[in-house]
């Protein structure tokens, strides 16, 4: 399990998950998931609700522990209890279904506060650079407008910037449209797919078909907790080979 | 100064209303020491309160029993127990142990009754402060915990920059409350001979035998001051004021 001081080279995975199980007391949640992310992959994980994508994301920075296997990033083995968990949160950024942002804190100083506290950076350079990342996601002039008087959307974005301003190798976003509006949903998406050119590696949990095939490199199809199926977009959306895959895609589709 | 003077003279003069520190300068010198002392007990007792609260409140969340515990017991006891209870403890009990020996051979105590009075009074306060706290910090959503925690920010800094400004913000209004009932409940000190307000006006009223007058005096100069208290407890409330934010 002491690998953690394993150098990583950018020719091996980024992830890197080996037969990961858990379970919340006796139900079993992910039963044995192995899978591989290289740098610069946009992956998405889809799948009925229940069937263990989310708590699989939140396994990747630990906000889940896990029963067995092992999740390496980065060659961090994340579960080790040793780890120092601040060097893995400054390479894995999350975004989250319901925003999270700080309420009582401006856009920009939601952006902000991370780099300041946490990595002690100089306020006037995570300044300027947070006021970049709110123009990046397109919410210029939203700067000093709290989270109360911002839309769905416009808080999810307000969200990756604050996520981005750590400076992450890996994104994770989990279901970050799925209490959108259906009109707000696009400006996030642009977002994500803004980055995913980029060539940030972006690990994302959704339900929008439609964008997983048009911006990830592979698709994973859970059930039960298990990869049942998986594939580049194109493939494994014309002609999926296990019923389930099937079955589940005939009725988001 | 001299025509308020010559007022409560004719107040006197006319109807027979005593109310003595409007021309006696001994007796409102008295008052006004009071007064005094009853701002001060206030003052400082809502601050070592607040600071009972916040560390009371952090202890009871912690993960360790050896934390946990002591708070529990601490809340629970000075919750379930008279106040004045409590003040005789602190007073005749504790203060009759802790006790120095004077220069002269004498015996004086350690900690005066005003400093028992705020020590009493901070930690009756400050337990009840420590359960609304505590039902602020769990008013802060859980989620909201998580995108810090994956931020980086430890327990602690999460505590500080997140946890406490949103659950201080959902505890104001019980929080006046209590800052209110902790003005009022100065007045026990009265009966270890702290000389604050009610003491000064029962030395007024025992000499003048102006009782009715004192009271009425009392009592306006007691909403007087939880106005101020309430006016600041607002004003506070308005600054904290989130746009767009439920509480």
């Amino acid at each position: 399990m002491a690998m953690t001081d394993v150098k990583w080279t950018a020719d091996q995975p980024i992830v890197s998950l080996k037969d990961v199980r858990k379970s919340y007391g006796s139900v079993p949640v992910l039963n044995g998931i192995s899978l591989d992310i290289m740098k610069g992959e946009v992956i998405c994980i889809i799948g009925p609700s229940g069937s263990g994508k989310s708590t699989l994301i939140r396994c990747i920075n630990a906000l889940n522990d896990i029963q067995g296997g092992s999740i390496l990033v980065e060659g961090l083995e994340v579960h080790d209890p040793k780890l120092d968990k601040l060097a893995l949160r400054k390479k894995v950024g999350m975004v989250f279904q319901q925003y999270n942002l700080f309420p009582h804190k401006t856009a920009l100083q939601n952006v902000m506060m991370a780099p300041v506290k946490v990595l002690k950076e100089n306020p006037a350079e995570v300044e300027k650079r947070a006021r970049e990342l709110i123009r990046k996601v397109r919410l210029e002039g939203k700067e000093n407008s709290y989270p109360g008087e911002l839309s769905g959307g416009q808080q999810q974005r307000v969200a990756i910037a604050r996520s981005l301003a750590m400076r992450p190798d890996i994104m994770l976003f989990d279901e970050v449209t799925a209490a959108l509006d259906p009109e707000t949903v696009k400006e996030v998406l642009v977002t994500i797919k803004d980055l995913a050119a980029e060539g940030m590696t972006c690990i994302l949990v959704t339900h929008e078909m439609g964008f997983a095939r048009e911006v990830a490199d592979h698709i994973y199809f859970t059930d039960k907790g298990v990869i049942v199926e998986h594939g580049p977009p194109a493939g494994f959306f014309a002609n999926p080979t296990d019923p389930r895959t099937r079955q589940f895609l005939s009725q988001v589709l | 100064m001299e025509t308020v003077e010559t007022f409560f003279q004719w107040l006197r003069q006319s109807y027979g209303i005593k109310i003595t520190i409007g021309y006696d300068a001994w007796d409102r010198a008295q008052f006004l020491a009071g007064l005094w002392t009853t701002v001060k007990l206030s003052v400082l007792s809502i601050i070592f309160s607040l600071i009972v609260g916040v560390i009371g409140a952090f202890a009871q969340g912690s993960k360790y029993l050896i934390l946990r515990a002591p708070i529990g017991i601490f809340v629970t006891f000075f919750r379930n127990t008279p106040p004045l209870v409590q003040l005789y403890f602190f007073f005749f009990a504790l203060g009759s142990v802790l006790r120095v020996t004077t220069e002269t051979g004498g015996s004086a105590p350690m900690v005066s009754a005003f400093s028992w009075a705020v020590i009493s009074l901070s930690l009756f306060a400050g337990a009840l402060n420590t359960e609304i706290f505590r039902s602020g910090i769990e008013a802060v959503p859980k989620s909201t915990l998580e995108a810090s925690e994956s931020l980086g920010f430890t327990r602690f800094q999460t505590y500080l920059y997140v946890v406490l400004p949103l659950a201080l913000r959902i505890s104001l209004p019980s929080l006046g409350t209590n800052l209110v009932n902790l003005v009022k409940t100065t007045s026990l000190a009265y009966a270890i001979a702290v000389p604050e307000l009610l003491y000064a006006a029962a030395q007024i009223w025992s000499e003048q035998l102006n009782v009715r007058e004192m009271m009425t005096v009392l009592l306006l100069t007691y909403i007087l001051l939880v106005a101020v208290l309430v006016w600041i407890l607002g004003r506070w409330e308005k600054a904290l004021r989130i746009p767009g934010y439920g509480v």
